[in-house]
């Protein structure tokens, strides 16, 4: 039940802020907003007990039962991790937006938008059914686009916007057909169903690509090498969104995703290779490239495609224990699965702490720019202190929890040596060699932020505002971050108990929790502590010469940067697809309406006369008067005389006996009420059209070549010939039977005698219902385009 | 007397396409009256002609003419007319807002 509650209390705020924000003048509706994570956080609280004990939640409604679908919620360890860190560092990062964010702001479009975010990524950790991960998975993809977008005013932010929108739902269309795949090998949506399969589905053909393509959804999300370029441009996003979703939460989601599914794919040479190889590249590449950069606010976003490539590649070198099975051995592997798990949260309190950090420092100085910075440390004591905190657990140093992870990563980096499959004894040696560099980079990088910022000289002339600390309200979130930041260093093994190891559980189904759970211990002696420190001395070096040193950047040209290939295929599928589409829509109605034509007689005639359809049998037709004679000679008189007339005048009086012949037909041909409809309107019709004239100018002769006139002439006799032909086949057309002998009955079905009318007012009174709002609509529409005025636009949009 | 009618619908049909391929915004919409017409008249005559009475209870005892064609065709009328009425004031405003009636002179506008 509270799994269910937890995805939609979200939703149902989302629907309920932008009514009830007027009542918020005085006060920031964020206060509101702060309660639905703080609620849904206490109350997931409260079930780690029963989840420790190994219970787990499941609760299903069935939703499109004909196509297998149901909405099937699932709380177990993995999805507790998760949603903890969602509800948890959502209520931070909204108490902090509370501060960050002036009342003047669409602060009701943006509060929707993050409960939607918030709702959509509970549901992608809760959803047991792939199908419904999939929706909850691109909706947090749209409300990230639309996050990114708030302040749509500036170009960069729609830029980044579409990027981070193009990249990640690209991934996630391939995702779903990994996901079709999985369903057509094990006839099944449900991840837990799935796991049971595992046999069935590592045999089958398709197993290799439904698991590239899964991976390409997670890897999107969670911008690893090479679709890490959307992440630095998404930082375009208001400072507490970029806290949030792209470092915290929603670039977990594609590690989630890995997680969840490494009891299924876990255990290949092809996953191992895939996810800790891309995930070690990732690492290199993301700390290689935060060291350039100037933007504080981009260094975090390389830093943290760097730390998830750091995960990822610890759930790859996890899965070396899938493939095992449970023996002793095999449980050295499952550590490095249980570091990634514990880095994963330590990321998320030192990252979070860092992006409020630079939040702060963006908001009271005016800049994030690193040369324009420095000097801040006595003027922002609070923001320095956490900056400190934040920075060297990033740089994995101790006492903060930064330190632990490092440690157990390398740990796996160099116990994954021992492992004699998967081609190891060749390539092995590459996974503690990168890591060692990548984090001599995430020292440095680290080592800048502090330094830059805080130390050095003030340059108060280069600053948009005189630097002073910030209010109490923004320091308390990140405060409350490098508590845990601390605090996790001292006692890791509660966490590690409490947490972990039921997500361990989920990940190793097959293995004992027990002894799936690792004791962290803060003091310790062995090979990581000496690469530590050997990051920490070849680190400073580099730190002090980083100016002789950072010409290495220039090396790299401008133009071979993945950001280039991509800007070249956005450009030119932009380019190619706008030449197509000016190429046919020329804007000029006569040409819409030839391609309805040309298309129209190509197909329908075109089938006709293939498939030789025609057939004609005049004998069945019934007799015909003199009178209606001279009337048909009549309406095909008006009809070429139309074509011919000049006077506007003329040629409706020509429509006006168009329809008054069609009324007469009506007559003969037994439809009374017809004539009567069709009598009416066409006055109407005739005298509205009178009334236009009014407003237009008189029928002018068209100046028009004789070719134009001959091609349009031509298709007109195309259409009307088929017409006929058609006409003339389906009229004694007599497979099936009339269905109006059911109407006949009406006197006693609907108590009317008129039959064509109690079609109209009872049989089908639906349909004359619609009827009605056709003509409501065109009303509306009509009035619309005569009373209102367009308004002038107001253009603060940036081009 | 069907394949008669069914030829006459032809050639409304082929006078309705060349009227609504002209430039000018007014014989587009006499070409939309003019097809409409010509559609009605189809629907009739599919269904069949002078088999039968007036589809009235009250006036014969059967057989009746088909009253389902009859139905589909009087609301066909019906919003035929209201499009008909809307698309004038739509050229009435289209008039207003370009200054001409001319389809081959809109071109859309740049700044789309």
């Amino acid at each position: 039940m509270i799994v269910e509650l937890a995805i939609l209390l979200p939703f149902i705020m989302a629907a309920v802020i932008p009514f009830i924000y007027r009542r918020f003048k005085k006060v920031h509706i964020g206060w509101l907003v702060l309660a639905v994570p703080v609620v849904l956080f206490s109350i997931l609280t409260t079930y780690i007990p029963r989840i420790v004990n190994g219970q787990t939640f499941t609760k299903t409604y069935e939703w499109i039962p004909s196509f297998n679908i149901s909405f099937t919620t699932y709380l177990d360890g993995l999805s507790m991790i998760f949603s903890l860190l969602i509800t948890g560092v959502g209520s931070l990062v909204i108490l902090y937006s509370i501060f960050y964010l002036s009342t003047k702001e669409s602060l009701h479009h943006f509060y929707c938008y993050l409960l939607l975010f918030m709702g959509a990524m509970l549901g992608v950790v809760f959803s047991d059914h792939l199908m419904v991960l999939y929706a909850f998975w691109e909706l947090t993809s749209v409300s990230s686009f639309l996050l990114i977008a708030f302040w749509h005013h500036r170009k960069a932010s729609r830029a980044g916007a579409r990027k981070a929108m193009t990249i990640t739902v690209t991934g996630g269309v391939a995702m779903l057909a990994g996901f079709l795949t999985l369903y057509t090998i094990a006839g099944t949506f449900s991840i837990r169903e799935l796991i049971a399969d595992v046999g069935i589905i590592q045999e089958h053909a398709l197993f290799i690509p439904a698991m590239i393509l899964v991976l390409l959804g997670a890897f999107t999300k969670s911008a690893q090498f090479p679709f890490h370029i959307w992440l630095p441009d998404a930082m375009e996003a208001p400072t507490p969104v970029s806290a949030y979703l792209h470092s915290a939460t929603m670039v977990k989601a594609g590690i989630y995703l890995v997680a969840r599914m490494s009891p299924v794919f876990g255990g290949h040479e092809v996953w191992f290779w895939a996810v800790a190889g891309v995930g070690i590249i990732t690492l290199f590449w993301g700390s290689f490239n935060a060291v350039r950069q100037f933007d504080l606010k981009a260094l975090l976003a390389y830093s943290t495609v760097s730390q998830l490539g750091l995960i990822m590649s610890l759930f790859g070198l996890g899965s070396a224990a899938h493939a095992l099975g449970y023996s002793q051995e095999s449980l050295l592997y499952t550590q490095a699965t249980f570091a990634a798990l514990f880095h994963l949260i330590n990321h998320s309190t030192f990252k979070g702490a860092l992006f409020m950090m630079v939040g702060i420092v963006d908001h009271e100085v005016g800049t994030r720019d690193i040369r324009r910075l420095g000097g801040l440390m006595a003027l922002m004591p609070f923001t320095f202190s956490i900056a400190v905190i934040g920075s060297m657990s990033m740089a994995g140093l101790p006492p903060f929890n930064g330190f632990l992870s490092k440690e157990m990563f390398f740990t796996a980096t160099v116990d994954i040596l021992t492992l004699n499959i998967f081609s190891i004894e060749s390539f092995g040696l590459l996974f503690p060699v990168i890591a060692w560099f990548a984090s001599v980079f995430t020292f440095v990088y680290s080592a800048i932020i502090v330094g830059r910022t805080f130390f050095g000289k003030l340059q108060p002339e280069r600053l948009e505002k005189p630097p002073h600390e910030a209010p109490i309200g923004m320091l308390i979130p990140p405060f409350i971050l490098v508590a845990v930041v601390v605090g996790i260093f001292f006692f890791p093994n509660v966490l590690g108990r409490n947490i972990l190891g039921p997500a361990m559980k989920s990940i190793y189904p097959s293995f004992p929790t027990k002894e799936l759970i690792v004791d962290i211990s803060p003091w310790h002696f062995n090979t990581a502590l000496l690469m530590t420190i050997g990051v920490i001395i070849v680190g400073v070096l580099l730190y002090r010469s980083l100016p002789k040193w950072r010409a290495v950047y220039q090396l790299f040209s401008q133009k071979y940067t993945l950001n280039a290939y991509y800007e070249r295929i956005i450009g030119f599928s932009e380019s190619k697809s706008g030449w197509f589409t000016r190429l046919y829509m020329n804007g000029n109605l006569t040409y819409y309406f030839i391609y309805i034509y040309v298309i129209f007689v190509g197909i329908v005639a075109g089938y006709f006369v293939l498939s030789d359809a025609f057939v004609w049998s005049p004998a069945k037709d019934s007799a015909i008067e003199y009178y209606e004679f001279i009337l048909l000679f009549i309406m095909v008189f008006a009809a070429v005389a139309l074509l011919f007339t000049k006077g506007r005048i003329t040629a409706v009086l020509l429509n006006g006996v168009l329809g008054y012949s069609v009324a007469f037909f009506f007559v003969i041909f037994r439809a009374p009420d017809l004539a009567l409809t069709q009598l009416v309107v066409e006055s109407v019709t005739t005298a509205l059209f009178l009334l236009c004239f009014k407003f237009l100018p008189d029928l002018t002769k068209e100046n028009i070549s004789r070719a134009v006139k001959f091609s349009k002439a031509t298709i007109s006799i195309l259409v009307g010939a088929t017409v006929t032909l058609i006409g003339l086949t389906v009229l004694h057309y007599e497979k099936f039977m009339p269905i109006s002998t059911y109407f006949e009955d009406s006197y006693n079905l609907a108590g009317g005698k008129n039959i064509v009318n109690t079609i109209l007012g009872d049989f089908r009174a639906f349909d004359t219902m619609l009827e009605v709002v056709v003509l409501f609509i065109a009303g509306l529409g009509i009035y619309t385009l005569i009373k209102l005025k367009a308004k002038k636009g107001e253009t603060d949009i940036e081009n | 007397m069907e394949s008669l009618i069914v030829i006459l619908v032809g050639i409304l049909v082929a006078v309705a396409t060349y009227l609504i391929l002209s430039r000018t915004v007014i014989r587009v919409i006499l070409g939309t009256a003019v097809l409409s017409h010509a559609v009605h008249l189809l629907i009739l005559t599919v269904g069949g002609l002078k088999k039968g009475d007036v589809p009235l209870l009250s006036q014969s005892d059967g057989p009746y003419t088909d009253a389902l064609p009859q139905a589909l065709i009087l609301t066909a009328i019906v919003i035929s007319f209201a499009v008909t009425a809307f698309v004038l004031v739509l050229a009435y405003r289209m008039y207003g807002t370009n200054g001409t009636d001319d389809f081959s002179k809109l071109g859309g506008s740049s700044d789309e």
